[in-house]
């Protein structure tokens, strides 16, 4: 290996280190693993079964409300003709389960990666830990990347691994009005393979920002938590019938909070330096 | 002796002019001025100062963690600047606080910064494996750091210091907080890491009983400027004319064995002759051997009884103060 080579590896170990010690403190605190477990268990599992759930037992019901109707009647070409010709809790069914539930998944990864950010940097500040890593070979943009990776890994894996889990009970729950496979499908598979990645990065950068500002990992939790406003937005206007999310929309939509991540971490990056970092200590 | 473990070239450190100015305009704070050092291998130098007078600041610089306003140093031959990752792999620093995560086991705490100081997962443990043994911290090493007393968070502080071997060790305040005993635990650990292990120390403290035992050589800051150098016996003694012998008499003959001193040694210019703070005792400073014998002559004459005729040596904490104006609400430990 050339001495480059060498440098880039032991580089790399040393972030690897970072984040491992990182992750290890991350696990060890129940103010950041209780979200991480209970939000995707209703996310994933919960809500699919209560919509299932509400399908059997409310059929009627569910066809004689008038918002849903009003909904579907509002709803855009294709997602109506995938509607077509089904009975009213089947309709019902495809829709939530396929179509509104879409953004709100996005929460998931959103969730992560701000919580594990809070902890690992508002919450190291608060614990008054950070300095002992200052003192070690490390540079700064091997500190920062190490606590993106933390950050933005399992966000990505929850995230991946829950579209896994959803369209299984998604399936299951469906399967029996719709006698094919609903899940998934291009839009989920843009919004988690692309999408899901982009919004964990908004979620990241912004608590980044706001870690340097605040005192404590509540603080930061708490305010970086406004970023899940937008996917409520969406959610909402999907709703109404103002927003209409495809695979494509969500493409350009994922490019678009790639370029907002790359802006929120190089400003990030730049309030992370040791100078900075040792006089705030 | 020192093993030869370290390279034995003379100078650990110098700096040249170096001062830290925090913020700007009106709010500034100079919090370090000038700086001109010299640290040598293998020594114990004190940084000396109360608080605020710029030691952390001194350390954070020499270790490339904050930037100069002006001038610069050379630390192991490097420049902090530039090669801040190279040199913090040959320095070690125990920071002001012991900045241990309470959620890590003491193991942990080790491995993982042995890891983050490059070493490899087995070099890791072992290395974790045999700190915990050498800083007595075996029997507990399996649980987390927060259910830990504070001077054993100060020992596995101090052994994480050492995860890397460094050559050149910065303590800030070692022994702040801790209870007699624990203290003097962590400056047999000082005398061990440079007697024997040949590294070179730069110890930052308020407590001149720990300086002068510990150092060979102390720097006084004051307000980010140094006001003095020198060893501690050095700057004990440029302060004080040779020796102090203090006299212990009964307290009701106490104004007539001062009269009766100074009639014996008064005409010397040399020596200084005043009452102690007790009632009874005696300062003599400056007087030699025959000054001693006359002045104890002149009590026996006298027929006062005298109880004790001690010997003082010159202590730093007197030429401290003299040096130092106190602060203004002060905290400088005895
Ligand atoms: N980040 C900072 N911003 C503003 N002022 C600072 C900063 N860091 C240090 N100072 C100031 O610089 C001066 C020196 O501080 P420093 O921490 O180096 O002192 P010290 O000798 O370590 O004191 P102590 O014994 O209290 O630890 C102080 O007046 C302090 O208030
Ligand atoms: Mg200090």
């Amino acid at each position: 290996m050339s001495a480059e080579g060498v440098t880039r590896t032991r580089r790399w170990a040393r972030v690897w280190a970072l984040a491992a010690r990182d992750l290890r403190i991350v696990r060890g605190s129940s103010a950041v693993m209780i979200p991480l477990v209970v939000v995707p268990l209703v996310f994933l599992v919960l809500l699919p079964v209560g919509v299932g759930l509400a399908a059997r037992f409310g059929g009627q019901a569910i066809g004689q409300a008038s918002n849903l109707v009003a909904l579907l009647e509002r709803t855009p070409l294709p997602v109506a003709a995938q509607l077509a010709g089904l009975e009213p809790a089947a309709q019902m069914l495809v829709l939530v389960l396929a179509y509104l539930m879409a953004p709100m998944f996005l929460v998931l990864p959103l969730m992560v990666a701000s919580v594990i950010a809070a902890d690992s940097f508002a919450g190291e500040k608060e614990r008054k830990t950070l300095e002992a890593l200052l003192y070690t070979p490390t540079r700064d943009v091997e500190l920062f990347g190490a606590k993106l990776l933390v950050a933005m890994v399992p966000a990505v894996a929850v995230s991946w691994a829950g579209l896994a889990l959803y369209s299984l009970v998604a399936d299951l729950v469906a399967y029996p009005y719709l006698h094919r496979v609903l899940l998934p499908d291009a839009l989920w598979l843009v919004l988690v393979l692309w999408v899901a990645p982009a919004v964990a990065g908004l979620g990241l950068g912004i608590t980044v920002l706001v870690s340097a500002r605040v005192r404590s990992f509540q603080e930061a939790y708490q305010i970086g938590g406004v970023v899940v406003l937008p996917i409520i937005a969406v959610v909402a206007g999907q709703a109404a019938g103002v927003v209409y999310l495809d695979a494509v929309a969500a493409l350009v939509v994922g490019a678009a909070l790639f370029a907002v991540d790359a802006a929120l971490f190089a400003v990030g990056l730049r309030s992370f330096s040791r100078d900075a970092l040792a006089s705030r200590v | 002796m020192p093993d030869g473990r370290f390279p034995m070239s003379e100078i650990a450190l110098t700096t040249r002019r170096l001062g830290r100015t925090f913020g700007t305009g009106d709010r500034a704070v100079r919090a370090l001025e000038g700086l001109e050092l010299e640290v040598r291998r293998g020594e114990v130098f004190g940084l000396l100062g109360h608080n605020g007078a710029g030691k952390t600041t001194t350390v954070r610089l020499l270790n490339g963690v904050l930037k100069p306003t002006t001038g610069s140093a050379t630390v192991l031959g490097l420049d902090p600047q530039v090669d801040g990752p190279a040199l913090r792999e040959r320095s070690g620093v125990l920071t002001e606080t012991p900045a241990l995560d309470e959620r890590l086991e003491a193991r942990e705490t080790l491995a993982l910064f042995g890891r983050i100081f490059g070493l490899g997962a087995r070099a890791a443990a072992d290395r974790a494996a045999a700190l915990l043994r050498d800083f007595g911290l075996e029997d507990r090493a399996d649980e987390p750091v927060a259910a830990f007393s504070k001077g054993m968070k100060q020992r596995l502080a101090l052994a994480r210091t050492l995860v890397h071997e460094p050559e050149l060790i910065f303590l800030d305040e070692p022994t702040e907080g801790l209870d007699p005993v624990a203290a003097r635990e962590v400056h047999e650990l000082v005398r061990t890491m440079t007697r024997q292990q040949g590294r070179t120390v730069v110890l930052c403290t308020h407590n001149l009983v720990e300086a002068q035992r510990l150092c060979d050589r102390v720097a006084v800051l004051q307000r980010g400027a140094m006001v003095a150098l020198g060893t501690p016996a050095e700057l004990a003694r440029r302060l004080q004319r040779g020796r102090r012998v203090r006299f212990t008499v009964a307290v009701e003959r106490a104004a007539e064995a001062l009269a009766a001193l100074r009639a014996a040694v008064g005409g010397d210019a040399a020596i200084d002759l005043h009452a102690g703070e007790d009632a009874g005792t005696l300062h003599l400073d400056g007087a030699g051997p025959e000054g001693v014998a006359a002045a104890v002559a002149a009590l026996v004459a006298a027929e006062v009884p005298v109880h004790a005729v001690v010997p003082q040596e010159p202590s730093l904490e007197d030429a401290y103060f003299a040096l130092v104006e106190r602060p203004a609400e002060g905290t400088v430990a005895p």
